[in-house]
């Protein structure tokens, strides 16, 4: 008897866990539950999979997939938390590449090796998925680098970059519709490929650092939509269900995090945010900032009731998680009331501080968003910024000129008293200066946030 | 391919599409990153075509193809699954 039955049944449940899986992993509670339910999910689709007939040899598979999975444990046991951006895109990557070869393979076994051919439809699909899997390959690999530091995290532009771009998108189309015209030749496979390897890699050179939360999400979603596309080339429904689901997921968190900093799809994608427009322009040199050393600080904590931390990318780079919740602790013991307010955007990646502060084990209920907590700081003694910069840079509701402006923002300013714990008086990755500094209540703790967070609950441990 | 069997597999992509939507749309900032390590994982579905492009006799290019196809879509979906298990171990309410 013929598999396919069966088969299709399993893809069936497996379709069912993913979607229930999914939906627990919106609820922090059930979210555990869920993702081992998509992995069960995973493991049936792949279970069916090896029972079908086009299958004959196991061996290399087996061999394949022992080696692949002993080093995927491993690099997941072992990266560290601060890295998690790196190795999301690392991991996007793969997967888009991997749909991108699995097409790449259907139409060298369908057009060279067995001469089936390849119908209009089943090129359209092959072209889709090699093309958008492989800008995601070369696309994540640069978010990567960028983000590892191997690249300089700015915007690399230079003058008629979108035109070369799209170029390049025009060449990739032309390519597929002469594929589509003549499908044994392969030069137009190739064409594409490469085209699109090219693509990827000048798509994510415009966008800077602190952009990499969009463009992630961004190349999540494509990962998705280069599944589903795959899907179309083998006729399976498990691909399209949930390269389908995968790749909406990916682009709604897009849109939360374009609309976290009031800017357009397009805008990010374009890219070269924060490079035209210089710092000198918005009267840098006006601000005159306080100083404050960390005695200083410690006295303020010590007479205050209630501090809400506002941890940025800044406090990643520190490592100064830990320190962060030492702080909190001490001061929770003084009946200080803590909590922390966390901007959409702040970080590398959706949702990183809340990750970083989660490992560090702050209960996750003391992470308030944005929109929740802003009317708190009008009655909260001391807001402490730990490498957040444009995220409190009040210029975004202040000063119609600045780059920023319409960006929500923390109400950092309306605190009592305001302290930043800042490396430097470099501007942030907007390229800005920020007025907050300047401000009356605003007090500059200079230096490593690791270092100065550790000075200030040594001194308060004395006090 | 046929008309029919096309049409039946653009149904399921737009309806999986909507749930998708419905899914994540309600998910809090807190879980964005295991959500979209998650998802990450998930996409790594690819693994099932890679199988498939895998298994032939000898050593065809689409063999070779599929094989590493099937090696980047396994480390995608393991160390994925493995990481966004990490990560959600480590939200804990208060106690």
């Amino acid at each position: 008897m013929d598999n396919t039955l069966l088969i299709r049944t399993a893809y069936l449940i497996a379709a069912v866990l993913f979607i229930v899986g999914i939906k627990m992993l919106g609820k922090t509670p059930t979210a555990r539950r869920g993702n081992t339910l998509s992995a069960t999910a995973m493991l049936i689709a792949i279970l069916a999979t090896l029972l079908d007939t086009q299958i004959l040899r196991f061996s290399e598979i087996f061999v394949t997939i022992l080696v692949a999975s002993a080093i995927g444990v491993y690099a997941a046991r072992k990266v560290e938390m601060t890295s998690m951006p790196e190795m999301i895109a690392l991991l996007n990557g793969f997967g888009g590449l991997a749909s991108a070869l699995v097409s790449t393979s259907e139409y060298w076994r369908m057009t060279q090796e067995t001469g089936i051919g390849i119908n209009t439809v089943i090129g359209i699909s092959i072209t889709l998925s090699i093309l958008i899997g492989a800008v995601t390959f070369t696309g994540s690999m640069v978010a990567f680098s960028k983000l590892k530091g191997i690249m300089s995290g700015k915007a690399i532009v230079f003058s008629g970059q979108h035109y070369i771009n799209l170029m390049l998108l025009i060449a990739a189309i032309v390519f597929s519709i002469l594929l589509i015209i003549n499908p044994s030749a392969q030069i137009w496979v190739i064409s594409i490929l490469t085209t699109a390897l090219v693509l990827g890699v000048l798509a994510v050179i415009p966008i800077g650092g602190a952009d990499m939360p969009v463009v992630i999400a961004l190349l999540n979603s494509y990962t998705g939509i280069a599944a589903a596309a795959t899907g179309f080339v083998l006729n399976n429904k498990a691909l399209i269900i949930t390269g389908a689901i995968v790749g909406t997921a990916g682009l709604i968190l897009t849109q939360i995090m374009c609309k976290a900093m009031n800017r357009s799809l397009v805008n990010v994608v374009l890219g070269g945010f924060g490079q035209t427009t210089g710092s000198g322009d918005n009267g840098g040199e006006d601000i005159v900032v306080k100083e404050v050393g960390v005695e200083e600080s410690a006295m303020l904590f010590d007479s205050v009731s209630s501090v809400i931390i506002v941890p940025g990318y800044g406090m990643a780079v520190a490592q100064a998680q830990h320190a962060v919740r030492e702080l909190s602790e001490l001061l929770e013991k003084r009946n200080i009331s803590v909590k922390f307010a966390i901007h959409p955007v702040a970080g590398r990646m959706p949702g990183h501080m809340n990750v970083l502060l989660a490992e560090a084990n702050i209960p996750y209920d003391k992470l308030i968003e944005m929109d929740h907590i802003n009317d708190e700081f009008a009655t909260t003694d001391i807001a402490l910024i730990i490498g957040a910069n444009d995220v409190v840079n009040p210029a975004a509701k202040t000063n119609s000129e600045s780059p920023i402006f319409g960006m929500p923002v923390l109400n950092v300013e309306n605190a009592q008293t305001v302290i930043v714990c800042k490396r430097s008086m470099n501007a942030g990755y907007a390229g800005i200066e920020n007025e907050l500094f300047g401000y009356p209540n605003c007090l500059m703790l200079f230096g490593d946030a690791k270092s100065s967070i550790t000075a200030v609950i040594n001194e308060l441990k004395e006090m | 391919m046929t008309a029919d069997t096309l049409l039946i597999l653009l149904y399921i992509l737009v309806l999986a599409g909507f749930i998708g939507f419905e899914l994540i749309s309600k998910v809090p900032p807190t879980l964005h990153t295991p959500l979209l390590s998650a998802t990450n994982a998930i996409a790594g579905i690819t693994i099932v075509g890679a199988l498939l492009s895998s298994g032939s006799l000898g050593w065809p290019t689409s063999k070779i193809l599929g094989l590493t196809a099937l090696f980047l879509a396994t480390l995608n979906v393991v160390s994925g699954y493995v990481v966004t298990d990490r990560m959600l171990q480590m939200f804990k309410k208060k106690k």
